[in-house]
């Protein structure tokens, strides 16, 4: 039986010649302790794989056509078979490559294994990840529901900062004057074709590097890359201490790529296909575009940076983001590998790793919309069913402070919490920042009568829950912590007294 | 004997005709290099012509019938719907547009566009408060589209309007472009 395998096999180096180099990949040697830290490349690859094989099955009912896409997707995810499962399999296969390449990309860089002679490693290693990010991008987009359409008109907007080239941006990002159908298409063609094909070709270049380099060994700490002596120090390493990839190696990526088909399967069972709310009609304006999860985190940092610096924010921090990405080899190609004698590279992924983590969070709060469910302020927390106060509370509730201020719980975190603002200002300060506004308030002043001026400024003053809760309600009383402020109240009236 | 200078001869012609033609080696790159260049423009300019046709296209803008003026209420914003009709006819849903149309106290009509000047999104008008918001990062405007509070940099974008025939008309052009 060998013997006849022996002759096939022979017969097909013979006729096809590449039976060898099949072998000499699949048994090329590598260093016996590279083990669980590299299998993320692998993941990505699967990961790669799940969205070739249900990304083209998608493709054969989705209809890229601007009135018909989302009723497609809607098709796709009621009443295809397998269509719900293929359209989960698909979000979490994306999902898991952003993961695992944001994984990939903190492990080479902490074991140093963009330096010498793996720099290309690296730089091909970038546009794969950014690549990602735009495939899952235009992806997104393909759902074309009211959120794809809203996403791609804050996308041109972005876009139209640019000096000069910003109406050409925007144009090349809508495919035309407006998000219409040739938007969906032209999002359509580089979502299955050019994207997947660069990405293809990308992968390529980079396994051919990484086989042509050889796999990084774990980095000693103590033992610096020196250019004229690391070729000959690793193949060294390979004859004492390397192991043939297949199967000493291939094994524990064939294992973790099971873990990561299992994870995209779990989290298609429990959470399904993402959402496919309302239809791209673009004059359904109760819109709340949002991105997927793996952008929130810039979606935060975009409402959080001042606005005097927006502009220049926009259109540097993509420039900062992949230049920032593509320097590691340029800054230092040589020298310790370590993560343990390179403490900036480790502050650095620590910083980036805690910034981001830390805006996705802020991206889901989401503090700085207003708040249009809001419920009203109940008349419980309000304390007063007539009079001033209650009108006061009335015209708070109706003419939108609630949308972005709470008081009790009730209400937006835009601004300022007023739940006890009665204590923290006086009559006069809350009227003239009502009528005036703030850097984020509109000022009121031709919005509201000068009677509910009167009793919403009435109904913010009796915020004073503080006193409420240790003088039972007695407004008039002094609380003991109060003293203080309200003498040096009295002793600025004297003043003003004895001046007159 | 009497013009040529025995001694003078007359200069032989000399041409270093490897200057002038080229060898067959050469030729057969430059034939390649051409091949290929043409191969190549052939298949990328139309191409890219086509992905890109859109630069190539006028600007398009339209006057746009939103109803009778008695229609609207004097003091009252409202959303207007229409649609778009500088797209193609599979544009279905996503061709719709809304603005928010105002007749003001003196009879004449402000449009504006929905799109937030901060990064696009649509606003809201919300009639209790008299002021437009976006959702997105809590950009407020007036009734007369004037920024109020919030990341806008710029008033909100209008449409030009007029009646005609007891009409309203709005001018719709490329929102996005304009900002």
């Amino acid at each position: 039986m060998e013997k006849v395998l022996d002759t096939a096999l022979d017969w097909l180096q013979d006729r096809t010649g590449l039976v060898k180099p099949f072998m000499h990949v699949m048994l090329h040697p590598v260093p016996r302790k590279s083990t669980w830290a590299y299998v993320f490349g692998t993941a990505i690859m699967t990961a790669f794989i799940v969205q070739l094989a249900s990304g083209v099955a998608l493709s054969t009912m989705y209809v890229p056509s601007g009135g018909e896409a989302w009723e497609s997707v809607k098709w796709i995810t009621e009443k295809v078979p397998f269509g719900a499962w293929l359209r989960a399999t698909h979000y979490f296969g994306a999902s898991a490559m952003i993961i695992f390449v944001g994984c990939h990309a903190i492990q080479t860089y902490l074991y140093g294994a963009f330096k010498f002679p793996r720099e290309l490693n690296w730089i091909t290693g970038v546009f794969l990840l950014f690549l990602s990010v735009s495939i899952a991008f235009t992806g997104q987009v393909l759902r074309w529901d009211q959120t794809a359409v809203w996403t791609v008109a804050v996308g041109a907007e972005q876009a139209l900062r640019a000096p000069f080239v910003g109406p050409i941006l925007v144009r090349v990002l809508c495919s035309g004057d407006n998000v219409s159908s040739a938007s969906l298409s032209h999002f359509y063609a580089m979502h299955v074709f050019i994207f997947p094909v660069l990405l293809i070709g990308l992968i390529g270049l980079h396994v051919w590097l990484v086989l042509h380099h050889g796999i990084s060994e774990p980095p000693t700490p103590g033992k610096p890359v020196n250019k004229d002596t690391y070729r000959e120090e690793y193949h060294e390493l390979l004859k004492t201490d390397g192991a043939p990839f297949w199967p000493d190696a291939a094994w524990r990526d064939a294992v973790f790529s099971v873990i990561v088909v299992l994870g995209i399967c779990a989290c298609a069972l429990y959470f399904g296909p993402p959402m496919i709310e309302n239809p791209p009609d673009p004059s359904l304006i109760n819109a709340e575009p949002k991105p997927d999860w793996y952008l929130t985190w810039y979606f935060a940092l975009l409402a959080l940076v001042p606005a005097g610096i927006e502009d220049w924010f926009i259109l540097l921090f993509p420039v900062f983001l992949v230049v920032g990405m593509l320097t590691p080899p340029f800054l230092s190609n040589s020298g310790e590998r370590s993560a343990r004698r390179r403490p900036w590279a480790v502050a650095i992924v620590v910083v980036v790793v805690g910034s981001v983590l830390a805006l996705w969070q802020e991206g889901i709060n989401e503090y700085w919309t207003p708040k249009f469910a809001a419920k009203p302020v109940p008349p419980a927390a309000i304390g007063a069913t007539t009079g001033p106060i209650a009108a006061g509370a009335k015209v708070f509730n109706d003419r939108g402070c609630l949308f972005c201020h709470a008081i009790s719980g009730h209400g937006g975190r835009r601004g300022p919490d007023l739940t006890d603002v009665g204590e923290r200002l006086t009559h006069d300060q809350l009227t003239v920042r009502i009528v005036n506004g703030g850097v984020n308030m509109p000022a009121y002043a031709g919005n509201i009568s000068p009677k509910e001026l009167e009793d919403v400024v009435k109904f913010l003053e009796s915020r004073r829950p503080h006193d409420k809760n240790n003088e039972s309600n007695e407004p008039s009383e002094i609380k003991p912590s109060d003293k203080k402020l309200q003498e040096t109240g009295a002793s600025a009236t004297d003043q003003q007294g004895n001046k007159h | 004997m009497c013009c040529s200078d025995p001694q003078k001869e007359e200069p032989k012609i000399s041409v270093d005709w490897s200057r002038v033609l080229v060898s067959r080696d050469e030729f057969f790159k430059v034939v390649a290099a051409v091949s290929a260049a043409f191969i190549g423009l052939v298949v990328a300019i139309p191409g890219i012509g086509f992905a890109f046709g859109y630069f190539l296209v006028p600007r398009q803008e339209d006057w746009i019938k939103v109803g009778p003026v008695d229609k609207y209420e004097p003091g009252k914003t409202v959303d207007i719907v229409f649609t778009d009709t500088t797209g193609t006819p599979w544009d279905g849903v996503c061709a719709k547009r809304s603005a928010w149309l105002r007749r003001m106290e003196d009879g004449n009509f402000e449009a504006f566009a929905v799109n937030c000047t901060h990064l696009g999104c649509p606003v809201r008008w919300e009639a209790g408060a008299e002021l437009f918001m976006c959702p997105c990062h809590g950009g407020v405007y007036y009734s007369d589209g004037h920024v109020a509070g919030g990341p806008p940099p710029r008033p909100l974008h209008k449409y030009p309007t007029r009646i005609a025939n007891g009409q309203v008309e709005i001018k719709v052009g490329p929102v996005l472009a304009e900002g």
